[in-house]
């Protein structure tokens, strides 16, 4: 039987751009107040789920070909290396720094390296995610 | 501070993310992995060294000062577990490089080993409790992966009790932290201790001590074993040695911290019910041992025979005894991956694990023969091997305290292991020969020369234990004496 | 406020422990999420839950809570869902071979 799916379809392509949107929000919006690297990571994975629900795999591997083992183990080196990059400095394990940048059009903005961070903990969530996902699914 | 702390454990971490990005480079995985366990041993061997020289190093994560954040605190206690850990671990690798097959090996066996490593090393490291609790956890998480590598069907009906077991262990652990945490408002180990000496250990915090009780004892095989045998004895030898060597070893070091640092007020209570649960561990693995006929099994409960010992000893709770514990437990890691190296190396020579369908193995392979028999002696306790000095600390210890049941158990216990191992050995490599020199496998390097160091090993360590004797003091000294802890840790001099 | 949290957690302790100890597999696995689910609660009531403050200290919130139960919290779950993610693979997996998510049909040493 097929299955009509044409309202899911359609409010999906509009629906995965809001999602991701407020994933990249909820990213930056993490430094001082609630979000960060985990919920962005979760939102960004839940879009590509919404994805993989309403079109099949294979679509999905086609749109979007990377493997997902590869990009949680991107995320995991990228939260390692900002650890151990503090070590280089002389400082203990994980420390942070910040600073405050005057950039143009966006005005003066704080920048910490604490968003490397985030950013490998979002990969490592999405890549995570995803590939439980896959793996529950692709042989039933 | 110093960050040479949190290597052993970033160290595995790191090159197992390495590791996931190829796969199917395997004669590079193995050589990353072995470099990693290398190296964490020679991080481990200049920290001791520093122990000795600068005592206690502490490295707050983030420059948070304890007990605001975590913190990775670096004894001889938990130095000599780390070092005995990459020394094992490194031996078993080489060992999994000839057996473990290279389907397996694509399967991201290495990766799984390293962060198996990174979680035991971060437990032995961590001076938070919460954190204990994640590296546990990551500990448990590559462990649930390993034993369900290659997806046979006993591994997979094994591994579902296993994971559910760790599981509710884990919840379990979470619960006794809330309370904790509710209780005293600290989760540093050392600023527990302190609050806990500061307002007397209370009925409350004791029963919350037993709470912890039940959550390692599940964790290290202490009394609630019954889900040991089972998981153990399916995965292949090279897995089944790391979980034998090191698993339970990191529950036995969580009860020591805990009922040394913390909960150490009242003995008469927390360290009676280990003691009775010690026994009852050493009685039920002896009936184990005994009762069965397949070499996995009676290896298996010989981990338990162990583990009853080892913690008889913190039991009994007296300078002596712990520091006989602690020599037992660097001896025992080391032997028991021993064991499961030659079991695994046995099984894969008859294919058969049962004793009744083997004999005379010692015509085709001598030199294993005489392994085995030098591993059964050592595990006995007989001297000059390493398990002598363990022993007769523990007994000594036991006498001390006028705690005669508990030495009667502990050595009862070196019978059984005796009889049980004997009993194996003379089934297996005594008799008619069953394997025809046509027949016979030719015994791989990479299968005897691990078991070969390992002997090398158990000799050193109970001819010249002299070497490791200032650490294990060190070690001693401040289990029994908590207060060094704390100011190392919270840095009030 | 903290009443109303553990009488939640409470009752959802009861209905894991029924579904821990049943036969079938998949509850088994329910089991365990909601059983840590229920700890999740009894953290959070444990730090002190002062019902409308937010774990966050800045210059605008005069009144905020410990933050650190929320972090465990965080993190644990990060951990159960990992590990529950694991299980349910670890169960799909085990069905494929054994033909069965009785429990009662997975005991036991057996010579294969």
């Amino acid at each position: 039987m097929k299955i009509n799916d044409l309202i899911l379809r359609s409010i999906t392509k509009l629906v995965v751009f809001i999602i991701l949107t407020l994933a990249i929000y909820l990213f930056f919006s993490g430094h001082n107040a609630p979000g960060g690297g985990f919920i962005g990571g979760l939102v960004l994975a839940s879009a590509i789920v919404l994805l993989l629900l309403t079109y099949d795999i294979e679509t999905i591997k086609y749109g979007i070909p990377v493997d997902f083992k590869i990009v949680s183990a991107i995320g995991s080196l990228i939260v390692l290396l900002t650890g151990l990059g503090s070590i280089l400095f002389g400082e203990p394990f994980l420390t942070m720094s910040f600073a405050t940048f005057d950039i143009p059009i966006l005005g003066e903005r704080e920048l910490s390296t604490v968003t490397f961070f985030e950013l490998g903990v979002a990969l490592a969530v999405v890549g995570v995610v995803i590939t439980i996902i896959l793996s529950i699914s692709e042989d039933v | 501070m110093n960050n040479l702390v949190v290597l052993p454990m970033i160290i595995p971490l790191l090159i197992g993310v390495l590791l996931v990005f190829f796969p199917n480079y395997v004669r590079l995985q193995r050589f990353l992995t072995l470099l990693s366990m290398i190296g964490t041993l020679v991080v481990s061997i200049i920290l001791l060294n520093l122990i000795q020289t600068q005592g206690i190093i502490t490295l707050e994560f983030g420059d948070w000062e304890a007990p605001f954040g975590i913190a990775f605190v670096a004894d001889s206690f938990a130095t000599l577990l780390v070092l005995t850990t990459s020394l094992i671990s490194a031996i078993i690798v080489v060992f999994a490089f000839g057996t473990i097959g290279e389907k397996r090996e694509k399967l991201y066996f290495y990766a799984f080993v390293n962060f198996l490593i990174a979680g035991v090393n971060g437990s032995f490291l961590t001076g938070d409790l919460f954190n204990l609790f994640v590296t546990f956890e990551v500990m448990l998480l590559a462990s649930y992966a390993l034993i369900t590598l290659g997806g046979k069907k006993a591994q997979l009906r094994e591994a579902i009790k296993y994971v559910a077991i760790n599981v509710f262990a884990s919840s379990l652990f979470l619960i006794a932290i809330a309370y904790l945490y509710g209780a005293i408002g600290t989760l540093n180990m050392a600023h527990i201790s302190e609050r806990v000496a500061e307002v007397g250990q209370t009925p409350l915090l004791t029963v919350i001590s037993l709470v912890f009780l039940l959550v390692f004892s599940l964790k290290s095989g202490l009394l609630l074993y019954q889900w040991l045998p089972g998981s153990y004895s399916v995965p292949p030898a090279a897995i089944a040695a790391l979980f034998g060597a090191l698993l339970t070893k990191v529950g036995i070091y969580a009860l020591y911290r805990v009922f040394t640092l913390i909960f150490y007020h009242e003995p008469q209570i927390t360290h009676s019910i280990i003691a009775v649960m010690a026994i009852f561990t050493i009685v039920g693995g002896s009936i184990g041992a005994i009762a069965f006929r397949d070499v996995k099994q009676v290896i298996t409960y010989n981990v338990v025979i162990a583990v009853g010992f080892i913690l008889a000893a913190l039991a009994i709770f007296t300078a002596t005894s712990i520091t006989g514990g602690i020599y037992y437990l660097l001896h025992d890691m080391i032997v028991k991956a021993l064991l499961f190296l030659l079991a695994g190396t046995i099984i894969y020579l008859t294919k058969t694990s049962r004793v009744d369908a083997m004999s005379g193995l010692i015509r085709n392979y001598p030199a294993l023969g005489w392994f085995f028999f030098i591993t059964v002696l050592s595990l006995t306790g007989i001297p000059p091997l390493s398990g002598f000095l363990g022993k007769i600390l523990v007994g000594q210890g036991a006498l001390e305290a006028g705690s005669y049941i508990l030495l009667g158990f502990t050595f009862l216990s070196s019978m059984v292991v005796l009889y049980s191992l004997l009993r194996i050995f003379m089934g297996t490599f005594w008799g008619e020969t069953i394997i025809s020199e046509e027949e016979q496998i030719p015994l791989k390097p990479f299968m005897i020369i691990p078991s070969a160091i390992l002997i090398i090993l158990t000799f050193a360590l109970g001819l010249a234990p002299e070497f490791i004797a200032p650490y294990v003091m060190d070690a001693t000294d401040v289990l029994m004496e908590p207060q060094l802890y704390i100011d190392a840790v919270l840095g009030n001099d | 406020m903290e009443t109303l949290i553990i009488i939640v957690a409470g009752v959802l302790v009861t209905v894991a422990v029924y579904l821990l100890l049943s036969k079938n597999l998949i509850r088994l696995i329910l089991g365990t999420a909601v059983l840590t689910h229920a700890v999740h609660l009894l953290i959070m009531a444990m730090g002190g839950f002062k019902g409308d403050s937010v774990p966050i200290v800045s210059e605008k919130e005069t009144r905020f809570v410990d933050a650190l139960p929320q972090a465990l919290i965080l993190t644990s779950i990060v951990i159960s869902f990992a590990v529950t993610a694991f299980f349910l693979v670890l169960a799909y997996q085990a069905y494929k071979y054994t033909k069965t998510d009785d429990l009662s049909k997975m005991r036991g040493v057996d010579h294969e």
